[in-house]
């Protein structure tokens, strides 16, 4: 059957409501409301006292999260736009990153940021925030693509022990379309190979996957064969996987919707650059959103963030050097 | 037939409180001491002039309740039931201490048993309390109370309007101490706040509020027992304002030469510890003599944890297994070095 990427993040709710009494969803206007997305849609109606309002407090919200997370709770925070997330991150940060490792007792929350641009959504609506709380320590992150990723992610995020940011991407909830998968699911940190190639390792995530995937189906009508890989969590960082795709290609294209300065791309260059050398046949590239904040015209958002066209473009260069 | 334990008398709990103060000036003075020896590594912050607020909060509690201590709560910690060894281990940085070297000075706790570790962001432990009242009430816990002691400084922040409002949204059982012990470091009061009082910002947020004299121990024992009532039963955060004055420097590097000598000699000036001992005394609730032992057996008691505390080793970071998460499988080991 199947559902969109939006819809699989509402039935993996409902299904860690159903399977574990411990979780709970907290966030503004997820109750009766069903959320700004609809990603709680009627589960408040579903599972009564456990789908709560929030004020616009997002310091209050995640420092609940907290204190609900060591009293023996498993929060589920929706926070409406990852970039208001800023407002809770010292909590994110500070209280449960270091919780861990200051006291030795764990502090499971899954914080859900709808992340990413869309078109017209400008500079407070826009925002791709993994590489900030990946930076510290005591955070898993983690950056679905497809939709069997976002259901079974999400799930593994509520199970998981540890702080987890999961970073959905809102250009993804009504358009991508699939099912959930059966069989063997890939462990949480490991990447995957979305496309198989020979020429080049485009490694990416989130939204960012489709594009390149898009670009390595135009390549492949030049007669290049791009390898797509899709990092899914970017902490912990599957380096493993990533060396091993640049080992059989001989060159490294990392492309993130974030911004250029730093993240998760220059991280994966670093790694490669120092791992992995030797595989290169041509200097690591990184392909990244300009240095301005997000814009919002149609026009301007379309240039600003990498596309496939971007994509290729860098990609052709790379087979050129 | 179980016995119904009686409600202790306002004199068995001041007598009681008074014993903890005392332990707490002592530790306060051999903390001061140790830190002019340079046998602590960092800051020092102690809890002298607060002792009687912070012991009183932590005596309104029963077992269950949580309770967030900040950094002049020294007295109310060791009320709340912790070893006297766990101030002196973590300001020692003691491996076998409650944060085994990886945090330090005022920065302890034992989540497991409601008692939380601070973290330095002023206001940011409040909403933590309210996320464990609100696990306990979907847990179906309904009877706990959860404390939260942050000072004038903390009223500032963002952190203290969002979580005080959303506890009075959620009507949770949380008794709010403010110590408001005029500065904020150096920054006094009129340059922290400009309203009349603290107390009245409780009608904005809809909780009760109550301003009284930090510097009385029964006046603070009678306040916070009854906001833990209140609070137990069902009315609502709390919000309890104290007046007093801190009697030392922010940390023990700051000579406090900033503070108006006008306060020192006001009502918010009295040292509560003296004003708790003379009231005791006068009213022959104890004897002088009494005082003197339990300060001697607190001096007895505190030369021995630090003794054992500057005995014990250090983290050993070739040991250490330096993982943030508990989660083995997810913690990256693949640092290039």
């Amino acid at each position: 059957m199947s559902i969109t990427y939006l819809e699989a993040i509402r039935e993996a709710q409902a299904r860690a409501l159903a399977e574990d009494d411990r979780v709970f969803i907290y966030g503004q206007d997820v109750g009766a409301f069903g959320g700004a997305f609809k990603a709680t849609k009627n589960l408040a109606r579903e599972f009564p006292g456990r789908v709560i309002d929030s004020p616009i407090s997002e310091d209050a919200m995640l420092g609940l999260a907290v204190g609900a997370a060591i009293g023996g709770m498993r929060p589920i925070i929706e926070v409406q736009f990852a970039d208001f997330s800023t407002v809770g991150f010292n909590q994110m940060v500070n209280q449960a990153g270091t919780h861990y490792w200051r006291t030795g007792m764990p502090c499971p929350i899954t914080l859900r940021l709808p992340c990413g641009g869309t078109s017209g959504s400008g500079p407070f609506h826009s925002q791709s925030m993994e590489a900030i709380y990946a930076h510290y320590p005591g955070l898993v992150v983690m950056t679905p693509a497809t939709v069997a990723d976002a259901y079974h992610m999400l799930l593994d995020a509520v199970k998981i022990d540890d702080p987890v940011v999961f970073c959905e991407h809102k250009l993804l909830y009504y358009h991508l379309k699939g099912d959930l998968g059966s069989g063997d699911r890939l462990a949480v940190g490991k990447a995957r190979i979305a496309r198989v190639g020979r020429d080049l390792s485009i490694v990416t995530y989130g939204a960012m996957v489709h594009e390149a995937t898009k670009a390595a189906e135009e390549l492949a009508g030049e007669g290049i064969e791009a390898e797509v890989v899709d990092l899914r969590t970017v902490k912990p960082l599957d380096t493993d996987c990533i060396i091993a795709s640049v080992a059989r290609t001989g060159r490294l294209l990392c492309v993130g919707e974030a911004y250029p300065w730093g993240g998760v791309t220059a991280e994966v260059v670093a790694r490669v650059a120092g791992e992995g050398f030797n595989f290169l046949d041509a200097p690591p590239m990184r392909l990244n959103a300009k240095d301005t904040p997000v814009p919002y015209h149609p026009d301007l958002w379309a240039v600003h963030r990498p596309s496939a066209r971007s994509i290729a473009d860098s990609a052709r260069r790379l087979v050129q050097m | 037939m179980a016995f119904v334990e009686a409600e202790p008398t306002i004199e068995l709990l001041s007598v009681k409180a008074l014993r903890f103060m005392l332990v707490s000036r002592v530790l306060d003075d051999k903390f001061a001491s140790l830190y002019r020896m340079g046998k602590i590594h960092g800051g020092v912050f102690l809890s002298r002039g607060q002792e009687a607020l912070s012991v009183a909060s932590a005596l309104s509690l029963q077992p269950g309740d949580l309770y967030a201590p900040l950094i002049r709560d020294t007295a109310g910690r060791l009320a709340f039931g912790e070893s006297l060894l766990d101030p002196i281990r973590t300001y020692l940085g003691s491996a076998l201490g409650p944060m085994r070297g990886r945090d330090g000075n005022v920065h302890w706790g034992h989540p497991r048993l409601g008692m939380y570790a601070m973290i330095s962001h002023l206001g940011a432990m409040i909403s933590v309390v309210s996320g464990g009242l609100l696990a306990h009430r979907l847990q179906g816990r309904r009877s706990t109370v959860g404390l939260s002691s942050v000072g004038d400084g903390a009223t500032s922040t963002g952190a203290f309007h969002e979580a005080l409002n959303q506890a009075a949204v959620e009507q949770l059982p949380l008794v709010l101490v403010v110590a408001n012990n005029c500065y904020a470091y150096s920054t006094p009061n009129n340059r922290q706040f400009a309203c009349k009082s603290l107390v009245d910002r409780a009608v904005g947020y809809g909780v009760k509020g109550v301003e009284f004299d930090g510097t009385d121990l029964e006046t603070c024992l009678r306040e916070l027992g009854s906001a833990a009532a209140r609070a137990r039963s069902g009315q609502g955060p709390q919000l309890m304002i104290a007046n007093l004055l801190r009697l030392c420097g922010h940390g023990e590097h700051d000579d406090a030469s900033y503070v108006d000598p006008n306060l020192k000699t006001s009502q918010v000036g009295r040292d509560c510890l003296e004003v708790a001992i003379r009231k005791l005394v006068d009213s022959k609730t104890v004897t002088a003599e009494d005082v003197a032992l339990w300060k001697s057996r607190a001096i007895d008691d505190v030369e021995r944890a630090v003794a054992q505390g500057q005995r014990e080793p250090g983290p050993d970071p070739y040991r250490e297994d330096w993982s943030a998460l508990s989660t083995e499988a997810l913690v990256e080991r693949n640092w290039p070095q």
